[in-house]
């Protein structure tokens, strides 16, 4: 089997499974007093130290959660409400075109439920946020803003933002700038004081940890909201009992995922280029989205194409027929591939933003990987391509 | 052979994908996303089109060991079988939306996208029986006379089911059902799906109203052409309707009154008695002969002219280019409508009546 979905979710490092089994045979609540929740919370606290280290934030600043999704809710609309119950005229938000629906969802539910007002950061053809973008919207009247979210990377195309420049621009308005960092991390250096964003988001299993367990690291003089009220775990932020066997793995993966960095870009970097060149000369025509592929500001392990021709999700069940499993970048629960919103907003059209595919590496891919995907590919557009997009317009030839 | 298995996310699909497998095939199940809101949950699991029919048809599929996608078709089929279904209503006829889905979406659609992708046949939990033989299609009525689905499937072309592969057309419902359980299928205990899937609530006169607004017209008695009351549109009426006319004067015989005849154009709706309503010939035209072979010469034959019931044995004669049929019944037949398919089938108890072909009725007398 080839992997090429690394993006999507990756193997859990070794060091990491490890940790979780370790923590997972030893009892102990974190908030309990005697001896055992002391060790439980030893565990915790030493995770968030290396957590904290790893990503140049104070330990303070880091905040356990359930993963990238809910990281991203406390972070939008936590902020949000602080910073309208400060100031009730806060109520808009700046929000990049292209970020995860886990913002997305996030901001358009605050618009319909609790009156938030959006304003939408245009994106270069190559899925970039340009400062002067972030810049003209705050000219526009910067008074009523409660934040801006943008993405560190985009898990589509990834393409990488310019976060502290980005955050510049925020910082002579005063206005919070919250980061969706989920595959930045352990992709290209990551630093939360460095960076000079209030929030950032970051998943276990985006860096080889387990599922289900992830962080915002959370400036200490940006208040938010919770979403979940309860024990007042977290700095009541976030009440939970924690999960100390998740965290304790989680943590072991940042540290293991940051520390390996370099080596593993460089070689990852050099596979995805490989893939590139793979990709090109099967199908001359294929079209490379995001950046140049010689651009620094690309992540290191992905690759995503157009295939003009094509319906991405019959390329994806041919290739998954031969043993290639990769990704269209984006699904809903229905499981219908919808036209990418990344692309759309990148200015491609429906049936572009429809015939597109993500290839992604990481830590266990290998040159095989490559070798597969050149093997099959030509075979499979050919094919995808004689499928054309039939089925979803009626045959006009027709009599 | 590879097999492309369209799973609805009923027990039907699931089970006929299932001894697709079983059978030696290289089999992949595709669910047809169907509605323009894929958002939409239907509760009850009826119909073909909610998420929760997905997620069955994921989870069969995942049972069964083989790939699993789901495929939109919203945009056809909104074109080729809503839009046609309210066309034909407000032209007065009775359409069958079952029939055009076979025939455009499942069996054209759908299987040409399968054929450019590499797949041999596309796999359905159709209830009729289907068999080739030196490449000539024969297609038989179900073993199971309740759940006989041979006459939605007769106005496919010889081409479309030399391609089709129905493993249940021999099989009785609860005996799938029952094989269901037995291969571990959550949908075994599921509920038939009835009624049109892209009209939930079952209210089909509501449906078309919201579609075509109202189209008022007079309620006409046949014989004396006397005006009996006002109607908000022919799309409320099929030939052969007695309830909801809403005319409050009996006839001067005392008889109930049916529906006998639809002018869209002038809005006018005729009715009259159900001797009036008997119909002894039908004249069908777009004929398809499964074998390729049009009739030739007066055939004995039974006609079916609805999805459930409608029979009657029959002569037929078929014009020189194979494409007008006439049919003239031995016994009479009512409620029967332009429109509706009529399909012509050579009885047979023992291995089921076989389809001789299909036509599209144009008028009848």
């Amino acid at each position: 089997m080839t992997y090429l979905d690394h993006a999507a979710t990756t193997p859990m490092l070794p060091d990491a499974i490890a940790a979780m089994s370790d923590a997972m045979s030893t009892v102990g609540n974190a908030s309990s007093l005697h001896s055992s929740g002391r060790r439980a919370r030893r565990v915790a606290e030493e995770a968030r130290e290396v957590v904290a280290e790893a990503l140049d934030a104070r330990p303070s600043e880091v905040i356990f959660t359930g993963g990238g999704t809910e990281s991203d809710n406390l972070a939008v609309k936590g902020t949000f409400w602080a910073r309208r119950d400060a100031d009730p005229a806060r109520r808009r938000i700046l929000v990049s075109a292209v970020e995860h629906h886990a913002v997305l969802d996030a901001v358009h539910w605050l618009a319909d439920h609790e009156g938030a007002e959006l304003t939408w950061l245009e994106v270069d053809d190559h899925g970039r946020v340009r400062p002067e973008m972030l810049r003209a919207a705050f000219e526009q009247g910067h008074s009523d803003i409660a934040l801006a979210t943008v993405m560190w990377a985009n898990n589509e195309v990834g393409t990488v933002n310019p976060i502290a420049e980005l955050a510049a621009v925020c910082a002579e308005y005063d206005v919070p700038l919250h980061t969706d960092a989920v595959q930045a991390v352990g992709g290209v250096e990551v630093g939360f004081a460095a960076s000079g964003t209030q929030a950032l988001t970051l998943t276990g299993h985006k860096i080889g940890g387990p599922y289900g367990v992830g962080a915002l690291l959370l400036d200490r003089s940006t208040p938010a909201v919770p979403l979940l009220h309860g024990g007042g775990q977290e700095r009541e932020v976030r009440s939970g009992t924690l999960d100390v066997p998740g965290i304790h793995a989680f943590a072991t993966a940042v540290r293991v995922a940051v520390e390996h960095r370099r080596e593993v870009a460089e070689r990852t970097v050099k596979l995805r280029d490989e893939l590139i060149t793979a990709v090109r000369s099967a199908v001359p025509d294929a079209v490379l989205n995001g950046l140049p592929a010689d651009s620094a500001d690309r992540l290191p392990g992905i690759a995503h194409f157009t295939f003009p021709g094509c319906a991405g999700d019959s390329l994806l069940m041919l290739l998954d027929a031969k043993g290639i499993e990769c990704s269209t970048g984006s699904a809903c629960t229905a499981g219908v591939a919808e036209p990418s919103h990344v692309l759309t907003a990148m200015g491609a059209d429906a049936s572009a933003a429809r015939g597109s595919l993500r290839f992604s590496l990481g830590h266990t891919s290998t040159q095989d990987d490559v070798d597969a995907l050149a093997r099959e590919l030509r075979g499979a557009v050919d094919r995808a391509r004689q499928a054309g997009l039939a089925g979803m317009r009626k045959q006009k030839q027709e009599a | 052979m590879r097999v492309l298995a369209a799973m609805s996310g009923g027990v039907d699909s699931a089970v006929a994908a299932a001894r697709a497998v079983e059978a030696g095939h290289d089999v992949t199940g595709v669910h047809l996303a169907l509605s323009a809101k894929p958002g939409t949950l239907r509760t009850g699991a009826r119909g073909c089109c909610t998420i929760e029919d997905s997620r069955d048809a994921r989870r069969a599929a995942d049972i069964l060991g083989i790939p699993f996608y789901v495929w939109d078709f919203a945009e056809r089929f909104t074109e080729e079988v809503v839009e046609t279904f309210v066309g034909e209503y407000a032209a007065g006829r009775t359409p069958n939306p079952c029939v055009t889905c076979n025939e455009k979406i499942k069996f054209e659609a759908l299987l040409e996208k399968a054929i450019a992708l590499g797949f041999d046949a596309v796999c359905t939990g159709h209830y009729a029986r289907l068999s080739v033989v030196d490449g000539v299609p024969e297609l038989r009525r179900s073993a199971d006379d309740h759940k006989d689905q041979s006459y939605v499937l007769a106005s496919l072309t010889p081409e479309q089911l030399r391609h089709a592969m129905f493993p249940l057309g021999s099989s009785r419902k609860p005996d799938v059902r029952e094989e269901a359980a037995e291969r571990g299928l959550a949908v075994a205990e599921k509920p038939d799906s009835h009624d049109i899937c892209f009209i939930p609530d079952g209210d089909t006169k509501k449906f078309l109203e919201n579609r075509l607004g109202e189209r008022p017209g007079d309620l006409v008695d046949a014989e004396t052409g006397a005006v009996l009351g006002r109607h908000t549109g022919v799309h409320g009426f099929t030939v052969g309707q007695r309830k909801g006319l809403g005319i409050d004067a009996p006839a001067a015989d005392g008889k109930p009154r049916y529906v006998l005849s639809l002018e869209p154009v002038s809005g006018t709706v005729k009715v009259g008695s159900s001797q009036e309503l008997s119909v002894s010939t039908i004249d069908a035209d777009r004929a398809i002969w499964p074998s390729e072979q049009p009739l030739t010469g007066p055939t004995e034959c039974v006609v079916q002219v609805r999805a459930h019931g409608g029979m009657a044995p029959a002569v037929a004669e078929v014009d020189s280019d194979g494409d007008a049929v006439r049919m003239s019944l031995r016994e009479p037949l009512t409620g029967v409508a332009p429109g509706q398919v009529a399909v012509l089938y050579s009885p047979d108890a023992e291995a089921g009546d076989v389809v001789l072909g299909s036509a599209k009725i144009s008028a009848t007398a």
